[in-house]
């Protein structure tokens, strides 16, 4: 009998079949041949610096911080539609908090991020109770929420916009936290992506190494045998729900310190650049399988198209349409990919 | 063989029944269970074989008649319950999550910690090391723990659900038709951990409509028809026609067997 760790058949496994059962590869792959492409047609000829980066990064951090959040509630089979008016949300009842009750800056901050606990928590008990898809559920959130962001901020504030944020007290601490900007080799990087870059690494040691992160992919996977084994299912999906929610809060609080004041209609739409960016990462849209520097690698993608496309002097309106083809392509190379390393199944 | 009767059943069913509403699924069932040895229970499509597994397993609880365990009254209100008895159940299509490695899916839902315990922080290195030891011992024997579950055969991954229980102290294991959905090779290979299983102590309940699996490795065969125990007999003291007859009701099965041929005449 062979010792454990010295299975002469594990050799068998090269590292380029390991390579290509990782989810990140396809987006990864990806992103380099964007990050080329975009480099080659650059007219400013700061693409590929740090300035590029910078404006880059800028764009991509804050969809990353939500999308990493939802891969790991996509790979636990759920979605959540409202995370992207939750931005929005957030956002308004902070400044709203600030400015209209006159509450100090860290005291709206901590407010608000309970109260998107609270969405989270609902959000998730619902979808458990009712046993409805939570693409209903989250839909109807989406559109309860969008109709109080801009009836409450109305009501309020006269107009569709909070403003006068930057009276609050502590507003400058606040903002050195989470809205200031770092310089870095000559290029300004706002403090968002140290955030972004911590998320990442957390949620992935989240999913990877914790009980807890094993429940995520079994949730996902099969609910039912996940249940038979003893994992609380239900538990794992509603903290997941509250975690996205919160995160989506916690960018929209960041958007609001850093423009000093929220339109109404702010985060609409997000929801689907956080799905797009966990699809293009790996994240199987059933759930079961994904991860969270695939997420992450989606949101860089972003950001890329958001800066290149103006940097090569395209027009800015193909945005949208880049977007909807690289949400296609890396997809599909990935299921390839993952059905060439995983061989023929039985 | 029949030293081992002396022993106490660790398991024991004395009258159950079942009710759900004014459906009686389940009435006058007596069981005994035996460490090292396998119990089969057998019957056909609806003859309340789910109906006993969830009672055993804890879904459900008995509407009537005694159900105890190493001597005291068993009573379970979830399957959590039955697992930190030691009772252990293996379902058929539902005990293991296929996109996720062996290894994950081992510890699955008993996840071995290290550091400070609340942190829940997974120690990979014991989970992936034991998970080949342990299912080295049952006999199976893989390349890479690492691999899904869903690219090993179904008779593979009922072996793993099977040494999972073992490992995690299961005295008793069900298996819900551990069999039905496998081929011929893939069937023997589950039987052959079923004996595995049985060697190291457990007591195994092996629930299934297959007398001919059953008889390969059963010690005791209970059959089940219409939600009542028609028959019971011992290894030593039965022929697989006879289980085969009993389990299919006897006549029922003759009658059939006459209408076919008349049918088949040529």
């Amino acid at each position: 009998m062979t010792a454990v760790k010295t299975d002469e058949r594990v050799q068998r496994v090269s590292l380029f079949t390991k390579a290509l059962r990782r989810p990140e590869l396809g987006a990864l792959i990806g992103a380099l041949v964007i990050f080329t492409v975009f480099a080659i047609v650059d007219t400013t000829g700061q693409f590929a610096q740090l300035q590029g980066a910078a404006g880059w990064t800028k764009f991509a951090a804050p969809i990353g911080i939500v999308s990493i959040f939802v891969a790991l509630l996509m790979i636990a089979g759920e979605f959540d539609l409202s995370s992207g008016v939750m931005v929005g949300s957030a956002g308004l009842l902070m400044g709203n908090l600030i400015s209209e009750v006159g509450m100090g800056v860290w005291p709206a901050l901590l407010t608000t991020l309970v109260f998107a606990a609270f969405v989270g928590l609902a959000n998730g008990y619902l979808v458990i109770k009712t046993g409805l898809p939570s693409f209903i559920v989250t839909l109807a959130t989406f559109f309860v929420l969008k109709g109080v962001n801009l009836a409450v901020t109305k009501l309020l504030t006269g107009t569709v916009r909070v403003d006068g944020v930057d009276t609050g007290e502590g507003f400058d601490t606040a903002r050195s936290w989470f809205a200031t900007k770092i310089e870095f080799g000559g290029a300004s990087f706002q403090v968002s992506v140290l955030w972004w870059i911590g998320f990442t690494i957390f949620a992935t040691w989240l999913l990877t190494r914790t009980t807890f992160g094993n429940w995520i992919f079994a949730s996902g996977g099969d609910p039912n045998a996940a249940r038979n084994a003893g994992v609380p299912v239900a538990r794992t999906k509603i903290t997941l729900f509250i975690l996205t929610s919160v995160a989506a809060a916690l960018v929209g609080c960041m958007t609001l310190l850093e423009l000093r004041g929220m339109q109404a209609g702010q985060g609409i739409g997000q929801e689907f650049y956080y799905i797009i960016a966990a699809a293009v990462g790996g994240t199987l849209l059933n759930g079961g399988a994904g991860s969270a520097i695939g997420a992450s690698i989606g949101a860089v993608i972003m950001g890329f198209a958001a800066i290149g496309i103006p940097y090569a002097l395209w027009d800015q309106d193909w945005v949208s349409t880049f977007l909807g083809v690289i949400l296609f392509l890396p997809v599909l190379v990935n299921t390839w990919l993952s059905k060439q390393a995983k061989g023929a199944r039985k | 063989m029949n030293v081992k009767k002396s022993v106490d059943p660790v398991l024991e069913l004395k009258g159950v029944g079942k009710s759900f509403g004014n459906v009686v699924a389940l009435r006058d069932v007596d069981i005994a269970v035996y460490p090292g040895q396998v119990t089969c229970v057998l019957g056909d499509n609806g003859a309340g074989k789910s109906t006993l597994i969830k009672i055993l397993s804890g879904v459900h609880q008995q509407s009537e008649g005694e159900f105890t365990l190493a001597g005291q009254k068993a009573e379970f209100n979830s399957p959590r319950d039955a697992m930190a008895k030691g009772i252990a159940t293996v379902f058929q299509d539902l005990a293991t999550v296929p996109l996720m490695s062996v290894w994950r899916n081992f510890f699955l839902g008993n996840e071995p910690k290290k550091w400070w315990k609340p942190l829940g922080i997974l120690d990979t290195k014991f989970a992936k090391e034991t998970a080949k030891t342990e299912l080295m011992n049952m006999g199976i024997d893989l390349r890479d723990t690492n691999q899904a579950i869903g690219t090993l055969s179904g008779g593979e991954r009922q072996a793993v659900a099977i040494a999972r229980a073992v490992y995690f102290g299961a005295n008793v294991l069900i298996l819900d038709e551990p069999t039905s959905a496998l081929g011929v090779r893939q069937s023997g290979i589950v039987l052959k951990y079923i004996l595995a299983a049985r060697e190291r102590g457990v007591a195994v309940i092996f629930i299934t409509h297959n007398p001919h699996h059953a008889f390969l490795v059963g010690d005791h065969f209970y059959l089940l028809n219409r939600g009542r125990m028609t028959a019971s007999f011992v290894r030593e003291k039965v022929q697989l026609d006879e289980l085969i007859q009993a389990m299919a009701g006897g006549a029922e099965l003759d009658t059939l067997t006459h209408e076919i041929s008349v049918i088949r005449q040529d």
